[in-house]
């Protein structure tokens, strides 16, 4: 998974500025690195731009909307498995669906998969030979349209914004 | 209130093992037993070890447990992708009540043609 340019450097300075904060306190502790980190963030949101220009900030606060999006997906789709799972009928509709990939690179392509693979209710199984499609493994059916709409609206778009 | 919090944390965990195993038993097909065995199974196994940390309150061990969580997201998901994607290759027979392939035209394709991969 390759960073986009300009994130790992500040990522370093900003992990840095953390340590020096805990050192300076005496004390390597959970809450003193972690104090230290959002302040070095706080600095280099201001004045981060003396490194030269980097997304590193904005890049940050997608990366912890996509996680909380994530963790959020997670959960919903949990508990609908576990539902089916616990009641005595099976309601899953599963079938095998084919969406059409607008990430292109190895590393898109591969996160989104993973992304997809981690959501409970979805699997991906497989990807076209000209790397067009992604096949996916989905528990619950509903529509097909509203499927596809999920994965590219819901995670391929914001691993798109990730990434580039 | 530390406890309490330990305790909500190990119980949800333990339970989200507990529903992955009995997934694996109930559900019709290898592909949704996939569904149940993998994910809710990462879920619990991160609950379980969110419980150990906030236990412990310790930053040597916080950080071996985010290393666990760590490893679990970037292996669970690849295994359950090569197994999948094996088994619908070599053909596991899926459940009566699939609704759609849209995978089998692009596998006879393949078929079709000499395959590398």
């Amino acid at each position: 998974m390759s960073a986009p340019t300009g994130t790992p450097g500040l990522l370093g300075w900003n992990l840095a500025l953390a340590a020096v904060w805990a050192a300076a306190l005496g004390e390597f502790s959970l809450v003193n690195l972690g104090v230290g980190f959002a302040l070095g963030f706080a600095i280099l949101a201001v004045g981060g731009g003396a490194f030269g220009t980097s997304r590193y900030p904005e890049k940050s606060l997608r990366f912890v909307e996509f996680a909380a999006f994530f963790l959020g997906q997670l959960l919903l789709s949990s508990i609908r498995v576990a539902s089916d799972v616990l009641t005595p009928t099976h309601q899953a509709r599963p079938a095998i669906v084919a969406v059409p990939l607008d990430a292109e690179t190895d590393a898109e392509i591969t996160l989104l998969a993973n992304l997809v693979s981690l959501t409970p209710g979805s699997l991906s199984l497989d990807v076209s030979d000209d790397r067009s499609v992604l096949y996916v493994h989905v528990m619950f059916l509903d529509d097909v349209e509203a499927c596809r709409r999920e994965i590219k609206d819901g995670f391929e778009r914001r691993v798109l914004e990730l990434l580039r | 209130m530390i406890t309490l919090v330990v305790a909500v944390l190990a119980v949800t965990g333990s339970a989200l093992v507990l529903v992955a195993s009995v997934g694996v038993l109930r559900l019709p097909d290898l592909y949704t037993r996939m569904h149940a065995s993998t994910k809710p199974a990462t879920l619990g196994v991160t609950l379980l070890v969110a419980a150990l940390a906030v236990h412990a309150g310790d930053l040597g061990i916080a950080a071996r447990a985010l290393l666990i969580v760590l490893f679990f997201l970037l292996t669970a998901p690849v295994a359950a992708h090569r197994l999948g994607r094996a088994a619908r290759i070599s053909n596991v027979p899926r459940w009566e009540g699939t609704v759609r392939d849209d995978l089998a035209p692009e596998l006879s394709r393949r078929r079709g043609e000499p395959d590398s991969s």
